[in-house]
């Protein structure tokens, strides 16, 4: 496949960037998009020219490195895969393909197509945890779970954290990620304990660190390579409601 | 004012849902008051319902509180636009439009120009009919102020027609999207029935949206 390809290049954070065409070549319809991108590096790296930065690591699609808004869709056109997990022959021969970085005002241009993603690690941090001791690693089946609990728990537990949510909304809102990490301890005995403290500081950190509001356009499940339910952003608005209304005065 | 930039964005957006559906339940209210001038030529029953609205103590104190909802749906919902192009400051190249609930992306613009006609529609009705001079006309069952007559007049105006008509179809498709969305502000979001409840909303929005647009066509061409 013969391709061209518009891509963001920006040297630094603070410098200005512009888009960039570039023409590649006998490009494998079975090379995976970063394979695609690679080619294109290793061309740019024998010409002596800086090759376009992206971020990546385990191009199996679990680590949530990847990212890329490629033609107006976060992770490419495919539906519930990653960038690394897609494939060429999802283009078109002489096709041109627009790529750019994730925008959003939390997550800045490191360099060319990466940007610092350091702000869901905050929020992580502020609430995405459990701090109780929950003791050794108890038997099997010693802790009863609901099954639909269990399910739901691993459903949210599967967000992989790339940031596709952010991307992919028009307010630039993390209520998918910041939901799928509230919905997955919260479901669950350990979690449950910290529940009401934990959505209030995650929310809080994600107002702060200037993500958007979420407006219930849904575009964060539609890319979301994991598709993570809306659900979780109801139950999530709900875990919110009840802890500012029930939390005990300070 | 400032308060409510400092609520969190999930606070902020179950006020909103709040708001939204007390002016909804407001929209059906104001709706079957309408539908009473084509049920009644003669405009007796619509004169005597908004009589009622007009001098009922319990509806006159609720109209502050439909105000106040007014005004907060109106600051909250720009405020939380506001923040939300902030949220993005540099823009994407080649757009996309993965929004699952389409009119959500007009939210703003369809609230913008649903604030214009609201202004407009204040003006023609509720300042006439609360300061204004309406003349007054006598049925059998009273003598009411003839607001009937004034809906009546205003609608044989053919520009007039056409610009209440796209108003109420702008406020169709901002209903679409918000009655849902309510719902899922406030969590309720529900596997067996959240389907519903989206059906609902759609169904509603359709049937208000008609509902409303009827009244000026029905006056225009057969009053
Ligand atoms: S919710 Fe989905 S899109 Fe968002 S960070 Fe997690 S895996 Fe990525
Ligand atoms: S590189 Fe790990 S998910 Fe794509």
């Amino acid at each position: 496949m013969d391709l061209t390809l518009k891509i963001w290049r920006q040297a630094t954070a603070s410098e200005k960037g512009k888009f960039v065409e570039y023409q590649v070549h006998n490009i494998s319809a079975d090379a995976s998009f970063l394979e695609m991108l690679d080619v294109l590096n290793e061309e740019l790296v024998r010409k002596g020219e800086d090759p376009v930065a992206f971020d990546h690591d385990c191009r199996e699609g679990i680590c949530g490195a990847c990212s890329l808004y490629i033609n107006g869709r976060p992770h490419g056109p495919d539906k519930g895969i990653t960038t690394c997990q897609m494939h060429m022959r999802r283009f078109k021969d002489g096709e041109t393909i627009v790529i750019e970085p994730w925008r959003a005002k939390p997550f800045p241009v490191i360099k060319d197509l990466m940007v610092d993603r350091t702000a869901f690690d905050e929020i992580i941090q502020a609430g995405g945890y459990v701090s109780i001791n929950t003791g050794g690693v108890p038997d099997a089946n010693a802790i009863p779970i609901p099954k639909r609990d269990a399910d739901t728990a691993m459903d949210a537990a599967a967000c992989i954290g790339c940031g596709a949510c952010v991307a992919a909304c028009k307010n630039a809102s993390a209520m998918l990620f910041v939901a799928a990490k509230v919905s997955q301890l919260a479901v669950l005995p350990q979690g449950k304990i910290e529940a009401r403290e934990r959505v209030q500081n995650m929310v809080a950190k994600m107002d702060e660190l200037g993500f958007g509001n979420c407006t219930n356009t849904y575009a964060c499940e539609a890319e979301c390579p994991k598709e993570i339910s809306v659900s979780h952003i109801a139950r999530m608005n709900r875990e919110y409601l009840s802890a500012k209304l029930l939390s005990q005065k300070k | 004012m400032s308060k409510t930039v400092t609520y969190s964005s999930v606070a902020k957006k179950i006020i909103m849902s709040l708001a939204g559906l007390f002016l909804t339940s407001f929209l059906v209210v104001h709706l079957l008051i309408n539908l009473l001038i084509l049920f009644d030529k003669s405009l007796e029953l619509f004169n005597q319902a908004a009589h009622f609205m007009a001098t009922n103590p319990l509806i006159q104190t609720f109209q502050y509180v439909l105000f106040f909802g007014f005004i907060l749906h109106i600051i909250l919902g720009v405020v939380l636009q506001i923040q939300n192009w902030v949220a993005r400051p540099v823009r994407y190249e080649r757009k996309g439009s993965s929004e699952q609930s389409y009119f959500s992306k007009f939210m703003i613009h369809t609230g913008a120009i649903i604030f214009i006609f609201l202004i407009i529609h204040f003006a023609n009705f509720f300042v006439k009919a609360k300061f204004g001079h309406i003349d007054s006309i006598t049925y059998d069952s009273g003598t009411y102020e003839n607001l009937g007559q004034l809906v009546v007049m205003l609608f044989s105006d053919g520009g007039y027609v056409i610009f209440y008509v796209i108003a109420i179809l702008l406020l169709g498709f901002h209903l679409e999207h918000g009655f849902q969305s309510a719902f899922q502000s406030l969590g309720l979001n529900h596997s067996r029935y959240t389907p519903f409840i989206k059906g609902l909303g759609t169904v509603f929005s359709i049937l208000v949206t008609l509902g409303f647009i009827a009244i000026p066509l029905v006056i225009y061409f057969s009053f």
